[in-house]
């Protein structure tokens, strides 16, 4: 052991390896897995008993403490795929490829949660399933982005092809995300403005803001604990021919 | 610039000693195209309406047949190993490539689509901004397509896969290329439209070659 292991940065590249993530991976998962089932619980809490009813939308407002956040996981999710998948391009780690693998099928579900949550939001509010208004169309297309790369990592069998050429389809489809986020200020329809913006203050209840922002930390949370068991499965899948790999408890029992 | 253009000459040479390939994606558009009224009937209100939506998605769908054939026969013979090797650069070689592929698969679009739309009984102003847009987006629809048909080569089932990766991405051309004509023909102001198609063909021209080369480096690799 010489004196520049210990120094922080070096510890980071050093976690890069698939052999030093894995059970520090493993060590982290309870303590997300505590944080979400808590900011889940308090966020319920505040959004069903503490929140007041919507002057206008009535109790049935109350879907967007689960719509909103699964919107904002399913861009943040596609933005920490892109960026991961851009660093394993970058640098040719096997592990950022393997991040990006284990993010794609939780961003697609939050995507299908929010288009889902927003049809029965959108049947009492609006009269209609669903409308083709700009924000509800890209969302639309977020998913099938989600799943045209889901479908490319899954159809080329040379791991190391697979994880750039989907790397390259991620960077490229990453375009999409802003044009999500402006496309409220872009196209003027049927879709209300979004209530929640930095430069003023929001057009909501404190409360109601409170139980969102935290359905949206348990939401977080849950998605790092789920992207961290995955990872721990795909190394375990890709690295099955390695020692250290046949030496661990659980793979022998 | 010189390799650039030996490229397009060499591909285009190639179509046209196949002549049947370049005929059929034409063939597709209008049939695709006519098979409209006859699905929803002639109402001239009705179908004037729907004309730059139906001509625009047929536009993307024939663009899509002859993606698949873009890269395909180059890997196969080694051709495109040849290219990525040679001390010419890469990426000139690739857009030379996909100018090739626009002016075969896109360009005839543009001298069809104004037949196609007096089937849809659309009036001079609107086949003129259908004709500019077309113009303007059909290189889009080239450029985006090259990297899904590079990131699917040599793939089973290449051809489903690079759909589903390309279609999401012709959307915006789609909305703003069909936006702009039925925005003329209702009587609005449509320079919003060009203006944001031009931004996404600099954007396209900018960037896809570089994206396409490098994604091919991979597939050969």
């Amino acid at each position: 052991m010489n004196d520049l292991t210990n120094k922080p940065w070096l510890n980071w590249f050093k976690l890069a390896s698939p052999s030093t993530f894995y059970p520090v991976a493993g060590r982290l998962i309870p303590f997300f897995w505590i944080l979400s089932i808590a900011f889940g619980l308090a966020g319920l809490w505040m959004s069903f008993f503490v929140a007041p009813v919507d002057a206008v939308q009535g109790q049935g407002y109350r879907i967007i403490f689960v719509h909103v956040p699964a919107s904002w996981m399913s861009m943040f999710l596609y933005i920490m795929m892109a960026v991961w998948a851009g660093i394993g391009l970058v640098f040719n780690t096997r592990l950022s490829a393997m991040m990006a693998q284990a993010i794609a099928p939780i961003g697609a579900v939050m995507a299908f949660l929010s288009l889902w949550t927003g049809a029965f939001w959108g049947k009492p509010m609006w009269g209609a399933w669903w409308v083709w208004d700009a924000r509800l169309t890209s969302e639309l297309i977020l998913f099938f982005l989600y799943l045209g790369f889901i479908a490319l990592q899954a159809s080329i069998d040379q791991a190391r092809r697979a994880d750039k050429a989907s790397a390259i389809l991620a960077l490229v489809g990453v375009v999409n995300v802003p044009i999500i986020y402006f496309s409220v200020k872009w196209w003027n329809t049927l879709h209300q403005g979004a209530s929640v913006s930095m430069s003023k203050a929001p057009s909501m209840a404190q409360t109601m803001l409170w139980g969102m922002l935290l359905m949206a930390l348990c939401f977080w949370m849950y998605a790092i604990a789920v992207t961290l068991m995955r990872v721990r499965v795909i190394i375990l899948e890709r690295e099955s021919h390695a020692d250290w790999v046949k030496q661990l408890k659980e793979v022998r029992s | 610039m010189n390799a650039f253009f030996m490229i397009v000459q060499r591909d285009l040479l190639l179509v046209m000693r196949r002549k049947s390939e370049v005929l059929t994606a034409l063939f597709f558009f209008v049939i695709v195209t006519s098979l409209f009224p006859l699905g929803i009937g002639a109402d001239t209100a009705l179908l004037r309406k729907i004309a730059p939506g139906v001509i625009w998605v047929s536009a993307l769908l024939a663009t899509l047949l002859g993606l698949q054939r873009l890269f395909a026969s180059d890997y196969l013979d080694g051709t495109l190993e040849q290219m990525a090797l040679s001390p010419r650069s890469f990426v000139v070689l690739v857009l030379g490539k996909i100018t090739a592929h626009w002016v075969v698969c896109g360009l005839p679009l543009l001298i069809l689509a104004p037949v196609i739309g007096l089937q849809f009984d659309l009036d001079t102003a609107a086949l003129e901004t259908l004709l500019l847009t077309l113009l303007l987006g059909t290189p889009v629809l080239s450029l985006i397509g090259s990297i899904g048909a590079a990131l699917t080569l040599g793939l089973r089932g290449g051809g489903a896969l690079m759909s589903l990766l390309v279609l999401p991405l012709y959307i915006p051309v789609l909305i703003f290329g069909a936006g702009a004509v039925y925005a003329k023909s209702v009587g609005l102001d449509v320079t919003g439209h060009f203006s944001l198609l031009g931004a996404l063909l600099i954007l396209a021209l900018a960037f896809v070659p570089w994206v396409s080369a490098a994604a091919l480096r991979i597939a050969i690799e």
